[in-house]
């Protein structure tokens, strides 16, 4: 127990996110439209507080803070997690102001929510109790369902109806898979549930709706075959800068809180919940990376695209399950973070490319318009090649060190046919991300069109594509220190 | 001494350099800077020739920094007399590359050369990586400048033909992947490629492996019936490209099977020599009526390479001393001689903008000296006494007599094949009648399309004549290679939790260092 004033010391970082999300709120009605980036700025003036807070601890794995009657935990686990949310949040809002700007959205509540949205993704990384891990997830939706329809379009505002209606019900099954818990375990409290199962596996049949439950709960905001209908329309429909922020921060902390569930909270089931997990990763390496073949519109390719992702960093998890307790648990889920890491990276990189690509005024989202750009823009599309190659998992590129401690992992876990399985649709998907490196390089762009599509330069984008193409270099060729991290943090979950 | 100078670094590397130079000039300085880049290298390239100790089967010129620590991989370079070969033939081929290229490209001419440099260096990086992430990350590295190169710079149907190359190869090479890391559970945790030669597999994981490992290399050879990537992409791709194709790439499939699969998996490889023998027939034999019937220049030489590389793999796996040196010498002279002919066939396409053999047809008359080389490589191509091919063919022969006379002669057969089709090919387009409605007017070689085959004819002379200093320098790495092959059977139950201590990495980099002290 620790006193009221420690425990708000512990969560500084989210205090201080939320302030400055009230700050921007408030300040938003007496900003004159012209001067709407100030409020940006604030924001980013936050982050890098945030920032500087969780970086100077980084170094210290050992530390261990328990808040609020163990309701929040700060530890390696969840620093290297919101170290990743700030960095990803901080990214997407630079990459908001030049799109806000060229789409005509000048809306202060856009870094509001923003930020709002960071600071549940905060929680969720930090919940130690899954009270306090479904909070900082229904903060985070909802912010997002707002976002989603922050255009105003018909089809941002389908999507942000279809988001909520979705996310909704899925908050519902979760919710519903925490009081079943509750009620098999006597406790909400990670730490409680997992001394209260043992192992006693799924001899309570409550445990065993309670886990599927979550597990459809937490699918949802992961996106995972078959709990990913509402992806498609959604990544289509949102303002680009939101859906990659959807597509990457979303995913990391739902991913983080995920983890932590399953393997701090009901560890002792893991025989029984690895073998579900692989089926969902077996159908979502399918499903994403068959579907996206045929898409047209290159937000939906690569909506498919996370999917098929969120498929892999499953891999890491299904080969923790198998080894809890040894190395193998260790490298496992060491390998889900820095998949995740490697993920935001290259696609928060290909966002930021589509998002500031017009074609005549409006976005241009058909992968068909990009054909040409290597000969109007070579640098843009030398960018956007190695984001897609990333993607694909080849080397030397980041893309392939994710893909490589994922399958590492699940060979050491004995699963080496599904890291055959999920490698061939690793190359599978490899020709639809190749089909934008095509298109971009070998069509010729088409002489009648009159608006010739091309990218809006502005310096706030440098700065994101410069960010996303160094985290995809250099975590390629030196990824030493973050896969050290990760290894490293990764211990403090228990 | 040489080893404490990085060369093996600078050698792959210098032209990446070169590469990112290249975003910064314009067209024209592109190909001068190119030019001076692919040559220094081979210069770099050269003094390994001279310093390689060639009594010694080690690895020499190694360098040995640690890359990632969880788990352990390391950069780690070297070469032996197998892989040295290929290095110089790799750096000596790309300066010419870049003198073919010199007018036959004019769009984006900076981008086209920056991706043969990057090619350059992952293709020499595949020979020189003795960790086997590292190699994995260079023979994946490749598929992204080639697939460009194809797709960019191709012919009309090339859009086809990249995505084909890229999804064939890639398919092949994601079994790899997991054969690797398989290799790491079952071998000691290590990915060091000397260790991981040194340990035995049980013989179902052997197989296993086997198969992984074949899937890969197979496709890269190409050994039938995995082979029909190549007409495409050869057709399509540009002069250089081809070049790059047939001479490098292919090698390393047939190198990464002499390096990984006979080695690591030598119980598999003598369990499988029929079936890769008999593939390598096939492929002999259906290369060569394949070549027969082209009408294409290119698709003749892409079939021809078909029929060549079954040579290779027949010399690999009758697994005996002749049959491996020769399909080593196989694997250069391939390099050298199918280089040279579709440098010829580049240099008649910018002529006449055909590479049909009806559309150049008497040549000898207009172009006297480009149908000199043109018969040279071609005799050389077939086997000629006196030329590279026969060298190399012949050992291989030798090789399978000792295995088996019926494969002796069913691959022999290929030999008087490939007379058949080279000779029909070069009595037409060297010495045929031409239609008189097409005689465009002509000019021979100048003096750049000189200087690029030129440099080739002295190769095939060279070794045809005097192989001695090529045989000289491979054979001690040979012989280790067999001697591996023969060592104990019998495999302890290994398994992936049991973490095997390997010392022998310490141990033969510790052999090399005191190799290395030796003037």
């Amino acid at each position: 127990m620790t006193s009221f004033g420690s425990d708000l010391l512990a969560i500084l970082p989210e205090l201080i996110v939320v302030t400055a999300a009230c700050l921007v709120l408030v300040l938003d009605p007496v900003t004159p439209a012209s001067k709407k980036e100030l409020l940006a700025w604030i924001s980013l003036g936050a982050l890098a507080l945030c920032i500087g807070l969780t970086g100077g601890q980084i170094g210290m794995l050992n530390m261990r803070v328990f808040a609020f009657n163990d309701l929040v935990v700060v530890d390696a686990y969840a620093r290297f997690w919101k170290l990743l949310l700030y960095v990803v949040t901080g990214l997407t809002i630079l990459m908001s102001l030049p799109y806000l700007k060229v789409e005509r959205l000048q809306l202060g509540e856009y870094y509001g929510f923003t930020l709002l949205a960071l600071s549940g993704m905060l929680v969720m990384v930090s919940g130690a109790d899954l009270l306090t891990i479904y909070l900082g997830t229904e903060l985070m939706s909802l912010s997002l369902y707002v976002m989603a329809g922050l255009k105003r379009s018909p089809r941002s505002l389908e999507a942000s109806a279809k988001y909520f209606v979705l996310g909704a019900f899925s908050s519902g099954l979760l919710l519903y898979g925490i009081s079943l818990l509750y009620g098999a375990t006597g406790g909400t409290k990670l730490a409680s549930i997992a001394g209260a199962i043992g192992t006693r596996g799924f001899e309570d049949p409550l445990l065993l709706i309670a886990t599927i439950l979550l597990t459809v709960g937490f699918g949802f905001k992961l996106a995972v075959v078959p709990f990913h209908m509402w992806t498609p329309d959604v990544y289509q429909g949102a303002p680009t800068s939101v859906t990659a922020f959807m597509a990457v921060a979303s995913k990391a902390a739902s991913f983080a809180a995920f983890l932590r569930v399953f393997v701090e909270g009901l560890g002792g089931l893991k025989a029984d919940w690895s073998p579900l997990f692989l089926a969902l990763c077996l159908v979502t390496l399918i499903l994403g990376n068959v579907v996206a073949i045929v898409q047209t519109n290159i937000k939906r390719m690569l909506a498919y695209s996370s999917i098929a992702h969120a498929g892999y960093a499953l891999i890491g998890l299904v080969a923790a399950g198998r080894g809890m307790g040894e190395s193998g648990a260790t490298s496992g889920l060491a390998s889900v973070m820095l998949y995740l890491v490697v993920y935001a990276f290259m696609t928060l990189g290909a966002f930021a490319v589509i998002g500031m690509f017009r074609k005549g005024g409006i976005e241009g989202e058909e992968i068909e318009d990009f054909s040409g750009l290597a000969k109007r823009q070579p640098l843009a599309a030398l960018l956007m090649l190695v984001f897609m190659v990333s993607l694909a998992g080849i080397p030397p590129t980041a893309g392939f060190i994710g893909k490589f401690y994922v399958f590492m992992a699940a060979v050491e876990a004995g699963l080496s046919w599904l890291a055959v399985a999920a490698l061939i649709f690793a190359a599978v998907s490899a020709y639809y991300y190749m089909r934008v490196v095509m298109v971009m390089y070998m069509r010729e762009p088409e002489a009648t069109v009159v608006d010739i599509p091309q990218l809006v330069p502005s310096p706030a984008l440098s700065i994101v594509l410069a960010c996303a193409i160094a985290g995809v270099i250099i975590f390629g060729l030196f990824p030493n220190p973050l896969v050290s991290l990760a290894l490293q943090s990764v211990l403090s979950l228990k | 001494m040489a080893n404490s100078f990085p060369w093996l670094t600078v050698l792959v590397f210098l032209p990446l350099a070169g590469a990112a130079t290249l975003c910064l000039v314009k067209d024209s300085t592109a190909r001068w800077i190119a030019l001076a880049v692919t040559l220094a290298d081979f210069a770099a390239a050269l003094p390994l020739w001279w310093l390689f100790d060639q009594q010694s089967s080690q690895m020499q010129f190694t360098e040995h920094i640690a890359w990632i620590t969880a788990p352990p991989i390391h950069y780690s370079l070297g070469v032996d007399g197998i892989s040295l070969p290929l290095v110089l033939m790799t750096a000596a081929l790309m300066p010419l590359c870049v003198l073919a290229s010199w007018t036959s490209v004019t769009t984006r001419v900076n981008g086209f050369m920056a991706t043969l440099l990057v090619m350059e260096t992952a293709m020499l990086g595949v020979f020189v990586a003795l960790d086997f992430v590292l190699f994995y990350v260079f023979w994946e590295a490749m598929l992204i400048p080639m697939y460009l190169l194809i797709g960019v710079w191709g012919g009309p149907n090339r859009l086809y033909a990249a995505i084909k190359f890229f999804l064939y190869t890639l398919a092949g090479s994601v079994l790899l992947l997991v054969a690797i890391l398989v290799l790491y559970f079952y071998g000691g945790r290590t990915f060091d490629i000397l260790a991981l030669s040194q340990v035995t597999y049980s013989a179902s994981l052997q197989t296993w492996l086997f198969l992984a490992f074949f899937a890969a290399f197979a496709v890269k050879v190409p050994m039938f019936p995995f082979h029909t990537w190549l007409p495409d992409a050869h057709v399509e791709a540009p002069t250089a490209g081809s070049v790059i194709l047939a001479s490098v790439l292919l090698k390393m499939g047939t190198y990464g099977f002499l390096r990984f699969s006979l080695p690591m998996l030598p119980d598999a490889s003598r369990a499988m020599t029929p079936l890769m023998v008999g593939l390598s027939i096939v492929a002999i034999i259906y290369g060569a009526y394949m070549a027969l019937a082209q009408t294409d220049l290119k698709k003749l030489i892409a079939y021809s390479s078909v029929s060549h590389m079954g040579f290779v793999t027949l010399g690999l796996f009758v697994l005996n001393q002749q049959g491996i040196e020769g399909a080593v010498m196989q694997m250069v002279n391939h390099g050298i001689t199918t280089g040279a002919l579709f440098l010829c066939v580049g240099i008649i396409y910018e002529r006449t903008h055909s590479r049909l053999i009806a559309d150049n047809v008497g040549l000898a008359k207009p172009m006297p000296q480009y149908a000199t080389l043109l018969v040279i490589f071609a005799l050389s191509s077939l086997g000629l006494p006196g030329t590279n091919s026969f060298v190399g063919e012949f050992l291989v022969l030798v090789g399978t007599f000792l295995w088996s006379k019926t494969a002796t002669a069913l691959a022999s057969l290929g030999i008087i094949l490939a007379a058949a089709y080279m000779l029909w090919m070069v009595q037409r387009v060297a010495f045929g009648v031409p239609s008189p409605l097409q005689l465009p007017k002509l000019t021979d070689l100048n003096r750049r399309e000189l200087a690029t085959l030129a440099p080739l004819v002295l190769l095939v002379f060279w070794i045809g004549l005097y192989p001695n200093p090529f045989v000289s320098r491979m054979h001690a790495s040979v012989t280790k290679t067999l001697d591996s092959m023969a060592r104990t059977k019998v495999a302890p139950a290994t398994h992936p939790s049991a973490a095997v201590p390997v010392t022998v990495l310490a141990t033969s980099s510790d052999n090399e260092a005191a190799e290395g002290q030796k003037p």
